[in-house]
């Protein structure tokens, strides 16, 4: 297992948000984590991603435990993920918002920046670089130089898987990435999906509420439904469950559209 | 400064400068003519006390001091977004570590800087360490405070001679050039602003620089990119108070004397109001900022009392009009 959650819980206030969860991402899949709003999937990234700290549990990557560390430490050990509501830093670049995923690659310090040492030219150099390369492998080449909440919102979605590309990481959390995506957009999202972990070898742990899109692209299927894991399986024997279906009664029609 | 690439041409969709600043701003894009008109800046700077009074050198002095601290300050409030009311601190601790160590223990001024170097680096992580985790408002609270205690601590120590300072603090030398009349201030501290201004441009292209205005727009979404917060505030404090400590280092020696009274609570303002004067982030408007703040109570001396009160009104009038400071947006 290249992720693996033990045991791990979470809650607020004595509200329990994750119970017990046992979960694993094997390396090169493309996983998803379904289930219906309020379910905990984002409170799981948090706590995968170091932002929220587990009440027990064990978080390991790679074998290494990555439960008492910070957000920036997680990253710079291979995850990185992106957000819900896209968040882009506003009033910069695109390329500039891209490089922000070289940073936990890169080690020149102040000094180095002041006297322009040749080891900080050739780092910004790797990093220009290596920004611009995740920049036309999401396919947004020349629009590096305009400001990124000037894109389209599509365009913004995918500068900020750009964005998480850059840091190098070995396992990719995509938060509803579809969402607000128009057809054609959302197939191009299922290409590049496959294409970061065919290319890249970068495993994708995707929580998404389009079920078209997520029966097509995951190779494994996770349900949680109030802080719990009910189920798991291909997508076909989830779809078939039928603790998934009654978990999701009563949602929305486009989620039972399951 | 020449960068990698221009990293940010304005968008072709994006309207074309209006005001008379944007078109001046938008003349000097190119790095050719930028380096001419930083030559042009540096000549003009070179010649001006040969054909200017003594007092204007040094009243220019002492707006070159300015455009030092406010090039520091620019990085903590202007790039790390961290609002600072007690700068000055930083500035108090340069001036009197080489007051101190140089009067009071004789060390040569040159050995004496590394020290006031290091004064200034461990408070500004004194004060940045338990404070980062605050929230602006709290923050300032904090730094006015920092301010405060400084300045009590210098007014009540023996070291620091208390309330009437230091002084006879003696005049450096270099390689044997006494630095002694103001003519010879007045070009270290243009030496010491050009060197603040290239420091300035190249932190800001690079990693660190870029790393504080990802905090500042977003923390959680930099601790996701690998970007340690703390850490980066924590730099954006120290180097802030390098400068500070450089600008205090030379003031102290410029003067001969300092008092605790050099670093009140009104200087920590006034260098604040010509970094938001000119525009938080902004180097050249920050560099017009200082000019302002020292210069325009100089040119209304005409107006004799009234002459702060007009300068009030006037700064009120442009904070009204450009509330994001004097200097244009890069982009809009």
């Amino acid at each position: 297992m290249l992720l693996q959650l033990k045991q791990v819980s979470l809650s607020f206030a004595g509200n329990t948000v994750l119970h017990d969860v046992d979960f694993g991402v094997e390396p090169g899949r493309i996983h998803s984590l379904i289930g219906p709003n309020g379910a905990g999937k984002t409170s799981m990234f948090n706590v995968i991603t170091g932002f929220y700290r587990p009440q027990q549990g064990e978080i390991t990557l790679d074998g290494e435990s990555i439960v008492k560390r910070k957000p920036h430490a997680v990253t710079r050990l291979g995850i990185a993920r992106t957000f819900q509501n896209v968040r882009l830093f506003r009033e910069m670049s695109v390329l500039e918002n891209v490089m922000a995923g070289q940073h936990c690659r890169t080690r020149s310090g102040a000094l180095a920046a002041v006297l322009r040492l040749p080891s900080q030219r050739a780092e910004e150099r790797q990093i220009l670089e290596t920004s611009l390369e995740c920049l036309d492998f999401v396919g947004l080449l020349g629009h590096q130089d305009r400001l990124a909440t000037n894109l389209a919102y599509g365009h913004q979605r995918r500068v900020e898987i750009a964005r998480a590309l850059a840091t190098q990481p070995k396992l990719l959390l995509l938060d509803e990435p579809a969402a607000g995506l128009n057809s054609g957009e959302k197939q191009a999202l299922i290409e590049l999906i496959r294409r970061i972990r065919d290319e890249r070898g970068v495993a994708v742990l995707l929580i998404e509420h389009d079920m078209s899109l997520v029966m097509n692209v995951s190779e494994r299927i996770s349900v949680l439904d109030h802080g719990s894991l009910i189920t798991e399986g291909d997508p076909h024997t989830v779809q078939n469950d039928p603790k998934v279906i009654e978990a999701y009664l009563g949602q929305d029609d486009e989620e039972l559209a399951l | 400064m020449d960068r990698h690439s221009p990293p940010t041409r304005p968008d072709t969709h994006e309207p074309r400068p209006r005001n008379p600043l944007q078109r001046l701003y938008a003349a000097f894009e190119s790095p050719g003519r930028r380096r001419a008109l930083h030559l042009a800046i540096i000549a003009i700077l070179i010649i001006t006390p040969w054909i200017s009074s003594q007092y204007t050198t040094v009243i220019l002095t002492n707006a070159l001091l300015y455009v030092v601290l406010c090039l520091g300050l620019n990085i903590v409030v202007g790039y790390a977004g961290l609002l600072d009311l007690g700068y000055a601190a930083f500035f108090a601790v340069g001036a009197y570590t080489i007051g101190i160590l140089t009067q009071q223990f004789g060390v040569n001024f040159w050995a004496a800087i590394p020290f006031a170097l290091m004064a200034a680096a461990l408070a500004g992580v004194i004060i940045g360490g338990p404070t980062l985790r605050l929230r602006s408002d709290y923050l300032a609270i904090v730094t006015l405070g920092f301010g405060e205690i400084v300045r009590f601590t210098a007014r009540n120590l023996e070291i620091t001679g208390g309330a009437s300072g230091l002084s006879h603090i003696p005049e450096p030398s270099l390689f044997g050039w006494h630095i002694d009349s103001s003519i010879d201030f007045y070009y270290v501290f243009v030496v010491l602003a050009v060197l603040a201004y290239i420091a300035s441009q190249r932190l800001f292209d690079s990693r660190l620089g870029r790393a504080w205005l990802y905090v500042r727009h977003d923390e959680d979404a930099a601790e996701a990119m690998g970007i340690n917060r703390v850490a980066t505030k924590l730099a954006a404090y120290v180097i802030g108070a390098i400068f500070g400590a450089i600008g205090g280092i030379f003031f102290s020696v410029n003067l001969g004397a300092i008092s605790p009274e050099s670093f009140s609570f009104q200087q920590s303002v006034l260098i604040l109001l010509a970094v938001v004067l000119g525009g938080m982030g902004k180097i050249p408007g920050v560099i017009l900022g200082a000019f302002i703040v020292v210069l325009g109570p100089e040119l209304l001396r005409d107006f004799g009392t009234l002459r702060l009160l007009i300068f009030a009104v006037l700064l009120l009038l442009i904070m009204l009009f450009r509330p994001s400071g004097i200097w244009p947006e890069k982009r809009s």
